[in-house]
């Protein structure tokens, strides 16, 4: 950012950078922050998540209450998924959607501003729960009625105005990032002509919009249960607690899968950057994304197997679930194809972007077999689901994103992060979170449960092994915030406009870094 | 030109997560009328039912087993008469379930039932039923509750057990 060409005039106070970033409608500018924001929350959850380890080093109830253990399992997840993953998501769209579709800005600037701002707020009102008196929410971040009605902690309240504003602030931007869309694209860019990135935000942004209000409904009816006398989930009213799972489900599914589908379109743009070929199927990956999106409304069902639920709904629920395989399997035949007989080379995006196709497939294959009704009875809370869904959203969610990162930072600083550096990062990483993650399979199959603050002692080698890795894991994430530091300090080699060789696409003709109003004429496609 | 469009998608957009924050509410009806109506999760009406109007006795028999449930510790004696009995389908019959408060307070509990095998759910009919309404009790009162009750014929041929469970709620 040492272009003062590209900046915005503003007073070069103290005040006036704070109200540059606190006032920016610019697109660019929330993207950042946006970035910014996440890369913090992540660095929160993964504390959480050393806490988590450090505690299940050895057995015992030593170095942490069981208590303490529940409200820091709740908050990894809380922070992860909607501080963490949904925030750089939300930031990558920002910053490359306008420049991907040769507009201007968002559509909604000063509602792009508001979704933004809104977040620091909420999670500040969900982490305040950890010094109040009492305890912070402590029923695992999917909030199971009656543990978050009749049995939750005052705290309990904090969270859930917490989750109305992170509603907000996710539809908000995801109405933006569909105005922006539908209304911005350049004369001549089509909806088969949009880079595959744009097709996935797009529909994720519709997912978005039908999933979270449901979830802010539910926990309104949560609400209402703890203070004003309704029982929507509770049995002795004539309320169901099931009614809860279905609801809370039914928004949860579509929401693993906005957790993914923008991650799948990071990988459609890197993998044929660097095999130097254009992505294979481009036609099929925009229905597939369609297809999964659509299908992951129908399949709320698989996560309540074992509620007792009747045999004709979970046939039902298996079979779908089963189906989404078809096209998840077109997209990871479609990245292979694209690669077959390409001048492959492996930068760092490159490599996180392998990783992903490499780990996320085996946490999709994971997932088929929690999909088949008798196995999840075995399988059902217990560590095998933590293996899987770590595989999906660390490996495969985090890992896009990393991706992205490396492959766009360049374009956004103008100078390229270190690449040995990056290597480091990518195999370090790519080696301690299969050792954190893969024992967790044999935990799982040999009947460890989840979201317990303590294990019988057979268990305790493997979960030395987990707790290794993932301290690993933790400390090498310094390395990437290290390179983003090295890449926005200038300290590295310049880069080009299209900064890798293989580049196609609007994005791609801006300098490095673009200026700070870009495509204000609209750009032609031929 | 290009404002309005933007700001008419927006709209549309947001009347659409409107939609989708009132579709969490309507759940509820529609969940409870799914459930009542096809007997899953073993859901039973909540109304009374009328007799049947079988004449000629049907020879088939069915083990009717009652279970009773305290939720919460509630510091209640609740139990049937009678653990099970064996029943014919389209007769009516009555079995008595006491209940007596062993606080030091009037309470009011109220009575859910379920139905395994859930099938079943939706043959059992309830002429009486102390589950139709809420319960108080003074402190160390006792009540014998009846329920009057029969099975349609067109239950499934494959349940020979019918399983009816009540959990008693303290409901303040």
């Amino acid at each position: 950012m040492n272009h003062a060409a590209h900046l915005p005039h503003h007073r070069k106070t103290f005040i006036g950078w704070i109200s540059r970033w606190l006032f920016t409608t610019n697109h660019k500018d929330i993207g950042t922050l946006y970035l910014f924001f996440s890369l913090f929350m992540f660095f929160f959850g993964g504390i959480f998540a050393m806490l988590i380890r450090a505690k299940l080093f050895v057995p015992g109830t030593t170095f942490m209450q069981p208590n303490s253990y529940n409200e820091i399992v709740t908050l990894h997840g809380l922070v992860m998924i909607f501080g963490a993953i949904m925030p750089a998501f939300v930031g990558l769209a920002n910053w490359m959607i306008p420049l991907m579709i040769g507009a201007p800005d968002m559509a909604l600037p000063r509602m792009n501003n508001w979704s933004f701002w809104i977040l620091p707020f909420a999670f500040s009102i969900l982490l305040g729960t950890l010094l109040m008196s009492g305890p912070a929410p402590n029923f695992g971040w999917t909030m199971y009625a009656p543990l978050s009605t009749h049995f939750g902690p005052p705290s309990t309240d904090f969270l859930i105005v917490a989750i109305h504003l992170l509603g907000f602030s996710s539809v908000m931007g995801a109405i933006n990032i569909i105005a922006t869309i539908i209304n911005l694209r350049a004369p001549g860019m089509t909806w088969m002509k949009m880079p595959i990135f744009a097709w996935s935000w797009f529909i994720t942004a519709f997912l978005l919009i039908a999933a979270m209000p449901i979830l802010a409904g539910t926990v309104t009816m949560m609400l209402f249960d703890r203070h004003f006398g309704t029982s929507f989930f509770s049995a002795a009213g004539g309320g169901d607690p099931l009614l809860y799972q279905h609801a809370f489900w039914s928004f949860g599914h579509p929401e693993v899968y906005i957790m993914i589908l923008p991650g799948f379109g990071i990988i459609s743009e890197v993998i044929p950057t660097f095999s130097r070929k254009r992505l294979f199927g481009y036609n099929f990956m925009v229905y597939a994304l369609a297809a999964i999106a659509i299908l992951s409304f129908l399949v709320w069902g698989h996560h309540m197997f074992t509620t007792g639920i009747a045999l004709t709904a979970q046939l039902f629920f298996m079979y779908l679930t089963i189906l989404i395989a078809v096209p998840t399997g077109i997209k990871v035949f479609n990245w292979v194809a694209t690669m077959f007989k390409g001048s492959l080379t492996f930068e760092t995006p490159m490599l996180f972007a392998l990783a992903f196709i490499f780990l996320f497939t085996i946490g999709g294959f994971s997932g088929l077999m929690l999909a088949i009704v008798p196995a999840d009875i075995q399988y059902h809370a217990s560590y095998f689901v933590v293996a899987h869904f770590h595989y999906v959203l660390v490996a495969g969610a985090l890992f896009s994103i990393m991706a992205g990162v490396y492959y766009w930072l360049p374009k956004w600083t103008g100078y390229f992060y270190n690449e040995m550096l990056g290597k480091l990062h990518f195999w370090i990483s790519f080696l301690s979170i299969n050792l954190t993650f893969f024992p967790m399979h044999f935990l799982g199959l040999a009947g460890m449960p989840r979201r317990i603050a303590d294990y019988a002692l057979q268990f305790t080698p493997l979960n030395f092994t987990c707790s290794l890795g993932a301290f690993v894991f933790g400390a090498i994430q310094f390395l990437f915030v290290y390179n983003i530091i090295y890449s926005i300090l200038g300290m590295g080699r310049k880069a080009s406009d299209h900064v890798w060789e293989g580049t196609h696409g609007l994005e791609w003709t801006l300098t490095s870094p673009p200026p700070y109003h870009s495509f204000t004429t609209p750009p032609k496609i031929n | 030109m290009m404002d309005k469009k933007v700001r008419k998608t927006a709209a549309i957009l947001g009347i659409i997560a409107f939609l989708f924050f009132s579709f969490a509410f309507t759940m509820v009806p529609l969940y409870n009328t799914f459930c009542r109506t096809t007997g899953y999760n073993g859901k039973v009406d909540l109304k009374a039912a009328k007799h049947t109007n079988a004449t000629i006795p049907i020879n088939r028999k069915i083990t009717m087993q009652f279970v009773t449930m305290n939720n919460n510790d509630l510091p209640w004696d609740f139990y049937a008469k009678a653990s099970y009995m064996e029943i014919s389908p389209e007769q009516n019959y009555k079995m008595i379930f006491s209940v007596k408060n062993r606080t030091e307070k009037t309470m009011t509990v109220q009575a859910i039932p379920s139905v395994t095998p859930w099938q079943a759910a939706k043959h059992l009919h309830k002429i009486q039923c102390f589950c139709f309404s809420k319960q108080s009790l003074q402190s160390g009162e006792a009540k014998d509750m009846p329920l009057i009750f029969w099975i349609d014929k067109d239950l499934p041929k494959d349940i020979k057990t019918i399983t009816l469970a009540y959990t008693l709620f303290d409901v303040g």
